[in-house]
């Protein structure tokens, strides 16, 4: 067994909180840049121009590049052979959320529940997906997610029988219902497969993979750029100003599912897409 | 429709934003309010309770947004806009009282854009997620109403060349509408 004190997870937390949120991945970045190679619109170019200007000086300056600093998620891979000491993970997380958006000046944005909508003034609690994996080894990526665009994600039970096709019509119809309001160029994470909630768990987690990386089953991956290519031919492009560029990656995770089901979840994320790991 | 930037001092008067075509690129410089979700609520309900607004609507422009925390030496956090449509049942309280402009991102309704055009009002976007260099624009920043709504309380900010976009204009453009039709493609078409 390997020990791990669990102040040691709340350090950890409190600068992923800060670091995801004042600096964008470097994948994301090559990404943005290449957006503005390709983009076609003046107007969807200023757009992007303003979006890498802003990275820079949000970087600069360690300020949040966007003042929703959402919700943060957690995926935790823990070894089995790891033993947390000194407390409780769950609390640990969320202390570590509780320093981290206080010392980053980070806007708390969470309520006590969708009825009595008092802020819980910390933004906690976190939201943290457990993965027991084999060794010692400990993982922690952080997903932070704005409203805007999750507002506008969507999950369907498609048959069997309507397939791909209809997996791939779901994927952008979300997008061009969400048209400006997800705040594009996107990250698109779709999880296909599992019950009902496997499928929106994979979609989320799929957004945690670096920028642009393809799939590593090669069909799967060929879905992903023939999703990217009809998303792009939607026009909406940069702040939905109208352009080529609406999405910058698509990821989509598949798992097994019932012989009678084809769950298919879309999650969008903005272009101020923050996520960043570390490992104890 | 341009990208040289049309240069506006706010308040706004209707021979401001007369010219103003969907798709130009605008840099607004001095005095507007913040008012989000909650305070549009607020502000609706002294309406019907026949109290004064922490503001007089007319000629003035109203930014969607709930600033995060500032540093130290920050006149105001990172600011970004914020859905404007989660506001679409109040705004036409405030543009029948003179209100000229909003910035936000994202579609307004149909409502929203008819009392646009009856009475003189222009939707703006700022684009979305650039706070920390929209932040940069604003010179000062006070709270001049329901502090205790703390990110939602409306501010009164000094800006200097904050850039916005026309999305609405007096005539019936809609940029969301507009930009989309111009650039779809047919896949497989090439580009």
């Amino acid at each position: 067994m390997r020990e791990v004190r669990v102040d040691a997870v709340t350090q950890a937390v409190r600068d992923l909180c800060i670091e995801a949120n004042t600096r964008l991945p470097k994948e994301h970045l090559r990404a943005l840049r290449r957006a503005l190679d390709n983009e076609e619109s003046p107007l969807g170019r200023e757009v992007l121009e303003r979006l890498l200007e802003n990275a820079k000086v949000a970087r600069e300056e360690c300020i949040a590049f966007c003042q929703d600093t959402g919700y943060a998620v957690f995926f935790v891979e823990a070894g089995t052979e790891v033993h947390f000491v000194g407390g409780e993970i769950a609390e640990a997380i969320d202390e570590g959320v509780r320093r981290g958006y206080e010392e980053g000046y980070l806007r708390k944005s969470i309520v006590r529940s969708p009825l009595e909508r008092t802020n819980t003034g910390d933004n906690t609690p976190a939201i943290t997906y457990y993965d027991l994996v084999p060794g010692d080894g400990l993982k922690v990526t952080l997903l932070v997610k704005g409203a805007g665009c999750d507002n506008m994600s969507a999950l369907k039970m498609l048959t069997p029988a309507e397939g791909l096709p209809a997996m791939k019509r779901f994927v952008v119809e979300t997008i061009e219902k969400a048209g400006p309001s997800a705040s594009p160029p996107l990250t698109v994470g779709v999880g296909i497969g599992g019950p009902f909630e496997k499928a929106a768990q994979l979609a989320k987690k799929a957004l945690t993979r670096p920028s642009g990386e393809p799939n590593p089953d090669p069909e799967i991956a060929e879905i992903e750029s023939e999703l990217l290519e009809e998303i792009n031919a939607t026009g909406i492009g940069p702040a939905g100003y109208g352009g080529t560029q609406t999405a910058l990656a698509v990821h989509v995770e598949s798992f097994p599912t019932h012989i009678a089901a084809f769950p298919v979840a879309v999650n969008l994320d903005c272009h101020s897409h923050r996520t960043a790991s570390a490992e104890l | 429709m341009s990208t040289e930037p049309i240069h506006l001092q706010a308040s706004l008067s209707r021979e401001d934003i007369e010219p103003l075509k969907t798709g130009d690129v605008v840099r607004l410089s001095g005095v507007i309010y913040t008012a989000r979700d909650a305070a549009h609520a607020r502000m609706a309900e002294a309406i019907e309770n026949g109290c004064p607004l922490p503001f007089d609507p007319e000629g003035q422009v109203v930014y969607f947004t709930g600033p995060a925390p500032a540093r130290p030496g920050h006149a105001l956090g990172p600011a970004g806009p914020t859905t404007a449509s989660r506001m679409d049942s109040y705004s036409p309280l405030l543009i029948e009282r003179g209100l000229r402009g909003m910035i936000g991102k994202g579609l307004r309704s149909k409502e929203v854009r008819e009392s646009m055009q009856q009475h003189g009002c222009i939707y703006f976007g700022a684009v979305e997620g650039t706070a920390a260099l929209l932040a940069q624009c604003v010179k000062e920043a006070e709270i001049v109403a329901y502090e205790d709504l703390g990110a939602e309380a409306i501010r009164r900010l000094v800006v200097e060349d904050f850039p916005v976009v026309v999305v609405n204009d007096l005539y019936g453009g809609d940029l969301y509408v507009e930009g989309r039709e111009k650039w779809r493609r047919e896949v497989g078409q090439g580009r």
